[in-house]
């Protein structure tokens, strides 16, 4: 029997469809999208930023990736032989991961003050303890910005993974939408802003953690400044 | 084209077909109107709202905590889910769509106004004390346009976000290219799902490079792009 309740939604069990296993279903394609991006856009972008090459290109995927649909990219994911698998839609979700990890890279480690890298070069450090020892530390802050951002946008792009047959939270949202089921898209609208607010919450704390030079926090901010707007689209 | 990508371009069910183009053309224009409508009330919206806040953010540091803090909150429920929570009020409708992308918006426009605004040097604003300005006067003649080159990259990447989110309406009922994309996935009908993605991804290039011509007139001062 399916639930007819807004509360009834809420505490679904079923170990199909229910609240447990769509949430981790969810959180399965939010963690390996990011995991990929991460893979692939930290390493790039921190050889990027060490380099001081390819600043267009980073800027460019940023602004790039904001014009793309993401309802568009799963979509043709799905009409294309790659079809609506696990695989499929963690790869589509990835790609929306990786402009503000790749970019976060790449200015955290390209604005580190120069004179602080010739100083380090000028005591007779190479270029990859530089890297190690003084531009990643210094990075660390905005490195984690663009994984949260990144984290946000695939836990709220994930919810379309629905609209092509996947499963996650989403399911509640396209299932109730398709059928003017209220309490059904109202349960899962609670549980997809709730858990967006609590990751959101969570990893602004983490974040605040790993910081190792927090003191500079504020002045590698004014040196790097957040995109304007808020980086991610929801 | 045809001789160059015949993979692309071959049946059956082909990435992109001139059948299409021909066919498709008048629910692409329909599209096309309902997209750019949405978008330009929604961004509207979002600027008339966004100022009042802007200006309540900046009085006090705890009101800008206040707001910025509200608005971040909103800006966090993904869209699917806050066009969700509004169907039992507004239904099935173009409204829907329209209170969610205004909200987004509206985040983005508060944030840059308030930045905007508090780079205005504060000697510039004494001097403009000294001349006699009063407060309206200053806000509208000195503040506003010299926080306009901020404002107006906060419109853009509103705009921008806007067209892409619209997509996602498709399924409040609302029109627009993912109207087209939905359809074209539910019938499998791949020239329709990619010719939708590609005039999506066209009208927000299009749109941005307008904003950005926009932005170099009104502010002839500014060289240098502000940073988005």
């Amino acid at each position: 029997m399916m639930p007819t309740t807004l509360w009834g939604w809420l505490t679904w069990t079923d170990p199909v469809s229910g609240v447990t296993a769509r949430l981790l279903e969810h959180l399965a394609y939010t963690g390996a999208a990011v995991g990929l991006a991460c893979v692939i856009g930290l390493p790039l972008g921190i050889v990027l930023g060490h380099s001081g090459k390819g600043g267009q290109l980073a800027v460019a995927l940023a602004g790039i990736g904001r014009a793309i649909p993401t309802l568009g990219v799963i979509v043709l994911f799905a009409v294309s032989p790659l079809g609506t698998g696990f695989g499929a839609i963690a790869l589509a979700l990835a790609l929306f991961a990786l402009p503000p990890i790749l970019t976060n890279a790449y200015v955290g480690i390209g604005e580190v003050d120069r004179s602080v890298v010739e100083a380090a070069g000028g005591m007779g450090m190479t270029s990859g303890q530089v890297l190690r020892r003084i531009e990643l530390p210094l990075a660390v802050p905005l490195i984690a910005a663009g994984i949260r951002s990144a984290v946000l946008q695939v836990l709220a792009t994930a919810t379309l993974a629905a609209a092509v047959g996947g499963g996650g939270l989403g399911r509640f949202l396209i299932d109730g939408l398709g059928s003017q089921d209220t309490a059904q898209l109202e349960a899962g609208a609670i549980l997809v802003a709730g858990v967006a607010l609590v990751i959101e919450l969570l990893l602004g704390l983490v974040q605040r953690r790993i910081d190792p030079v927090r003191r500079s926090r504020s002045q590698a901010r004014s040196v790097a400044p957040q995109p304007a707007g808020p980086a991610v689209d929801r | 084209m045809t001789s160059l990508t015949p993979w692309l371009t071959s049946a059956p069910n082909p990435w992109l077909s001139r059948q299409y183009l021909e066919q498709g053309r008048s629910q692409l224009l329909t599209a096309l109107e309902q997209h750019v409508t949405i978008t330009v009330v929604a961004v509207l919206a979002g600027i008339v709202f966004s100022l009042p806040l802007a200006l309540l953010a900046r009085r006090s540091s705890w009101l800008e905590t206040l707001v910025l803090g509200a608005t971040g909150v909103a800006y966090t429920v993904p869209s699917l889910a806050l066009f969700a929570l509004l169907v039992p009020l507004t239904g099935y409708t173009e409204t829907t769509a329209e209170i969610a992308l205004a909200t987004y918006s509206l985040v983005i426009l508060v944030r840059n106004t308030v930045t905007g605004l508090a780079l205005v040097e504060p000697e510039v604003l004494e001097a403009a004390r000294g001349m006699g300005m009063g407060r309206a006067r200053r806000l509208v003649r000195i503040e506003l346009p010299l926080a306009l080159p901020s404002i107006i990259a906060g419109v853009r990447v509103a705009t921008v976000s806007t067209i892409s989110l619209l997509t996602i309406a498709a399924y409040v009922g609302t029109g627009g290219f993912g109207q087209l994309i939905d359809q074209g996935f539910r019938a499998d009908y791949r020239a329709q799902v990619v010719t939708a993605c590609l005039c999506c991804v066209l009208l927000a290039l299009v749109a941005d490079g307008l904003l950005l011509l926009a932005q170099r007139l009104l502010t002839p001062w500014v060289r240098q792009a502000v940073p988005r």
